[in-house]
């Protein structure tokens, strides 16, 4: 099956005045592609997914996005996308469902369609006696699936993860990314970065990123055999010694 | 102890990282004493004024001249009727009017008697009965004029002395107040903001589970800010002394002391609100719009305590800058020692024991 | 502009639970206007006298006697010693001070003029110049008195009894609290519209949620207007409340147009709630925007004439005044309240205020950045 390219980035850097944080990255994202953005804490990859998503504006270099130059036509790509933050991003003064209906009436959806698909989520995930709970009072495990429903309730193209995982147990990590498997087989393609090298083995291609580089880019099957690594971990500590930043 | 100052350091990295709060932080003062000691400024003055006499005199137009080489009086144009004077009035274009009667020259000498009227925009109740006054003053001072030509006995001479302020300068009114103003939106904003701050990041449990009691964490927390005070009490009193040229008359070492004083009291206030408040909007809200309006209003820093009705000069004791404003007078302008402010020490002092001793209470109750 | 929706919902209802918003918008008006408006009053009385009689005769007997008898003074002390006087002023036991010389009485009676001398705290002016002021007008008083009484045929040969009639308008019984009402509903509106505004999308930074905000494709001018559109309904809410607790707690309402009452107040809460988000778009932490706003907020107050008037102001000031919109709201509302005015009257002073509405809220717009 020929998959179409769904992320181009070619030369893409971001410098803070002298600090170069993204340096001169250059990868490609397949449409559907479960894709996996890695590195140590500080190795610029929050900067880059922040580029890619009309967060922050680049130095340098050319990427699109869906189709869109992000520089030019970062509203259009914000039509396409969801996005999940590392810092909780639901509102926690607000409940379950008015949180719901809130980013699908942001993407444009109908009352009807949000009140149906609302239905539909909460009894999936079995949360339909949660409806009516401030998200304030969910554990945070419940927060972060309720958060990835909801960035992926409008069905986007691609959906960025940043850290999505960070602090639950492994149990949940788990179940996070059965939904995970759910959303790419109907065709979202995920951009996920995190700091489990576990994770790392889930997805269909890993890039690890240090010192603001990419240092190194395919399946992680392919990257254990390049390293001699029994497991992605090893690769990552192999590449992470090359690191000067701390 | 070493953990102690390591928080301290802390907390001044904290503060001094955010370089606007601080522009504001010092600035205030400046900006505060510039605004009352040059613009604000109680008196009446420039006072718009049109003299309306029909019938024109030697006494009216002595009146008249002596009211438009008044300087808190500016002559608008003179109205030819009544109702111009009425309109000018409604229109705002003149504050006050004095109207003489068609016969007044008739009666004052033939009749022996003789009214005119002054018609005040008392919308202002302050400006209506003081520009009031003053043309009563002046008119008065040409009738005694006429009388001393004619010799009039029972003449009392009043000399006047206006103590501790003789060129009557609202600076000496406003210095102790912007003192109690600062230092109190200083000191309780922040002290109770970047506790509750804590509070609301989940930080604070991580400060709480270290060996260091929860006392002394907060402790540490209000240090920086009783620096920063005191480099504002330093500018405010630099700043009073050399540009608004009111002089600390008193001992200075006493004024400092009582200074030192009230910036406990308002830190442990801070640190009472931090304790009551759950999230940093709520501990702005009653920092911010709570206490500032008290302490504009009934601290007596602008508005006389004596005037208010009784429930509310009860309520003004409850103000702790209501205590220190009157020490600042008492000893910076009055240059009065440490009896004649024994009283308000004992107040602020009291007020402190109870603040802090409510604060600890219920950072207990909470922890439990 | 299907999304304003959504969004509108969704800052209310984070309004609504916050656990002290909606009490304070309620309670706040309720209780200011309660209490703030006693508190001030520049009339001046109650003023402590203390009486060095050093003459204890008749005349100075009766002169004590009509400055007791005088709402102004409130009798401290008669005493012969000026030190203790002294003492009693500097412990705020009294607040001026009369001296009646010994030869008080010798001088009246043998050469028909004595002199007398007033001593004032003047640390408050106001209060000082004013009470050494009524202080000499009572003497002057009991001066003519004993005039008339010993020579009455002298007020036929003088032919100068000059009467002074005064009239006060719009305000007949001098009550300072229905000048300051007006001002009053100004403040809160000023502190709540301005304030509640600048924490807003601060506190979505801090907290981080507006990064997602960001993500979506949700306009600048949505957001800000979503943002904005509360808080002019709560104006709004406090105006109404305000004019309703005035009515019936001091009996006085607008004696003008309420249209324009109501004009003039909706374009000051949309200028007033967009200058809160300009300062939230700037600030980083709630932190920073909460001492801006209270800087900026005190300022304005401070040179508006809320409290002191602007004609006593130096020139520079008057400028600063004549641009703050605080300066023109607070004159239309006593105008309105006070001097019956409408809108055709007002014309001047709306325009000012349209112009800082859309100026500000066009920065509110143009300051909030969706990315860096």
């Amino acid at each position: 099956m020929k998959q179409n390219i769904i992320i181009d980035v070619a030369g893409l850097t971001k410098k803070f005045g002298n600090f170069t944080a993204v340096d001169n990255i250059s990868f490609q994202v397949k449409e559907g592609e479960i894709f996996g953005f890695l590195g140590a804490n500080g190795a610029g990859k929050t900067t880059a997914m922040q580029m890619l998503i009309g967060l922050t504006k680049k130095t340098s270099g050319q990427a699109t996005v869906a189709g869109y130059d992000i520089h030019t036509q970062s509203e259009k790509i914000k039509k396409n996308i969801g996005y999940m933050s590392q810092k909780f991003s639901l509102y926690e003064d607000l409940k379950v469902w008015e949180n719901i209906r809130l980013f699908g009436g942001i993407y444009g959806m109908k009352d009807k369609d949000i009140a149906e698909k609302t239905d539909q989520l909460l009894n999936r995930l079995d949360f339909e006696g949660k409806r009516n709970t401030l998200v304030k009072s969910l554990p945070l495990g419940w927060k972060q699936k309720l958060a990835f429903s909801v960035a992926i309730f409008h069905s986007p193209k691609i959906v960025f993860l940043d850290e999505p995982t960070g602090g639950v147990d492994p149990a949940t990590r788990r179940q996070f990314w059965e939904m995970i498997y759910q959303a790419a087989e109907d065709n979202i393609t995920v951009f996920a970065t995190t700091h489990y090298m576990d994770e790392a083995e889930y997805c269909d291609r890993v890039s690890i990123m240090v010192d603001g580089r990419i240092d190194a880019l395919d399946t992680p099957a392919q990257l254990k055999a390049e390293y001699k690594a029994a497991d992605m971990d090893e690769v990552f500590r192999k590449l992470a010694r090359k690191a000067e930043r701390d | 102890m070493k953990q102690f100052f390591a928080f301290v350091k802390k907390e001044f990295y904290h503060i001094s990282r955010d370089k606007r709060t601080m522009l504001i932080l010092l600035g205030m003062p400046v900006v505060q004493i510039l605004i009352f000691g040059f613009a604000i400024n109680m008196e009446v003055q420039n006072i718009r004024v049109a003299i309306y006499e029909p019938q024109a005199d030697v006494y009216t137009q002595d009146i008249r001249a002596r009211v438009e080489a008044n300087p808190y009086f500016i002559p608008q144009a003179t109205p030819h009727s009544i109702h111009e004077v009425n309109e000018m009035l409604r229109k705002g274009e003149i504050d006050i009017a004095l109207v003489f009667p068609n016969d007044f020259h008739n009666s004052l000498v033939n009749g022996g008697a003789a009214q005119v009227q002054i018609i005040a925009d008392s919308s202002d109740p302050n400006i209506g009965t003081i520009s009031t006054n003053y043309l009563r003053a002046i008119i008065g001072e040409q009738q005694m004029e006429w009388m001393e030509l004619q010799q009039i006995p029972y003449h009392i001479d009043v000399t006047s002395k206006l103590h501790y302020n003789p060129e009557m300068r609202s600076a000496y009114t406003f210095v102790p107040g912007i003192m109690g103003l600062v230092l109190m939106i200083i000191c309780a904003i922040m002290t109770s903001i970047s506790i509750v701050r804590e509070k609301e990041m989940g930080t604070m449990e991580v400060l709480l589970a270290s060996p260091l009691n929860s006392t002394t964490i907060l402790l540490s927390k209000t240090i920086p800010y009783l620096a920063l005070s005191f480099i504002n009490l330093a500018t405010i009193l630099v700043l009073s002394v050399f540009v608004l040229k009111v002089p600390i008359v008193g001992n200075l070492f006493l004024l400092l002391f009582i200074s030192v004083l009230f910036i406990f009291l308002s830190l442990s206030l801070g640190l009472l609100i931090s304790t009551v408040a759950q999230t940093q909007v709520v501990a702005m809200l009653i920092s911010g719009i709570g206490l500032m309006m008290p302490v504009l209003i009934l601290s007596g820093m602008i508005f006389p305590i004596n005037n208010m009705p009784n429930f509310l000069q009860w309520f003004s004791a409850l103000v702790p800058a209501r205590w220190y404003i009157i020490a600042v007078k008492k000893v910076m302008i009055q240059g009065l020692g440490f009896m004649a402010v024994a009283k308000e020490i004992g107040i602020m002092i009291a007020m402190i024991v109870v603040i802090v001793t409510l604060s600890i209470r219920n950072i207990k109750t909470r922890l439990e | 502009m299907k999304t304003l929706k959504y969004l509108v919902e969704k800052e209310f209802k984070q309004i609504w639970r916050n656990p002290m918003i909606p009490k304070m918008i309620v309670f706040y008006p309720i209780l200011v206007l309660l209490i703030f408006p006693w508190a001030i009053n520049f009339e001046v009385k109650n003023i402590k006298v203390n009486i060095v009689d050093q003459s204890r005769s008749t005349y100075s007997q009766r002169l004590t006697n009509k400055i007791d008898a005088s709402a102004y003074f409130i009798l401290n002390d008669i005493t012969d010693s000026y030190e203790s006087s002294m003492k009693d002023m500097e412990n705020d036991r009294c607040d001026i001070i009369l001296v009646i010389p010994p030869s008080f009485d010798e001088h009246l009676v043998k050469e028909q003029k004595a002199d007398i001398s007033i001593v004032a705290n003047a640390v408050n002016t106001t209060q000082g110049l004013l009470g050494s002021n009524y202080l000499t007008e009572i003497i002057n008083d009991f001066a003519s008195d004993l005039r008339y009484e010993i020579k009455p045929i002298l007020k036929v040969q003088q032919a100068q009894s000059l009467e002074i009639v005064p009239r006060y308008r719009y305000n007949e019984t001098l009550d300072y609290k229905t000048f300051m009402l007006p001002a009053f509903i100004v403040l809160m509106i000023t502190l709540i519209c301005g304030i509640l505004p600048s924490l807003n999308v601060v506190l979505e930074k801090e907290i981080g949620t507006i990064h997602q905000m960001n993500t979506t494709p949700v306009t600048k001018f949505n957001f800000i207007l979503a943002k904005v559109i509360p808080y002019w309904i709560i104006g709004i809410i406090i105006l109404t409340i305000s004019i309703f607790m005035v009515w019936i707690i001091y009996g006085l309402f607008p004696s003008g147009s309420i249209i324009a009452l109501y004009l003039a107040s909706v374009i000051f809460i949309v200028g007033v709630t967009a200058l809160g988000i300009v300062i939230s778009n700037y600030s980083d932490t709630l932190q920073q925007s909460m001492f801006v706003v209270l800087f900026f907020i005190l300022i304005i107050i401070l040179l508006s004439g809320m409290f002191t008037p602007v004609s006593s102001m130096p020139v520079w000031a008057q400028t600063i005044a004549y641009v703050n919109p605080l300066t023109h709201f607070i004159e239309i509302m006593r105008l309105i309240y006070l001097k019956a005015n409408t809108i055709a009257d007002l014309l001047p002073q709306m325009g000012i205020l349209i112009a800082f509405a859309v100026v500000f809220n066009g920065w509110a717009v143009l300051s909030y950045k969706k990315s860096n």
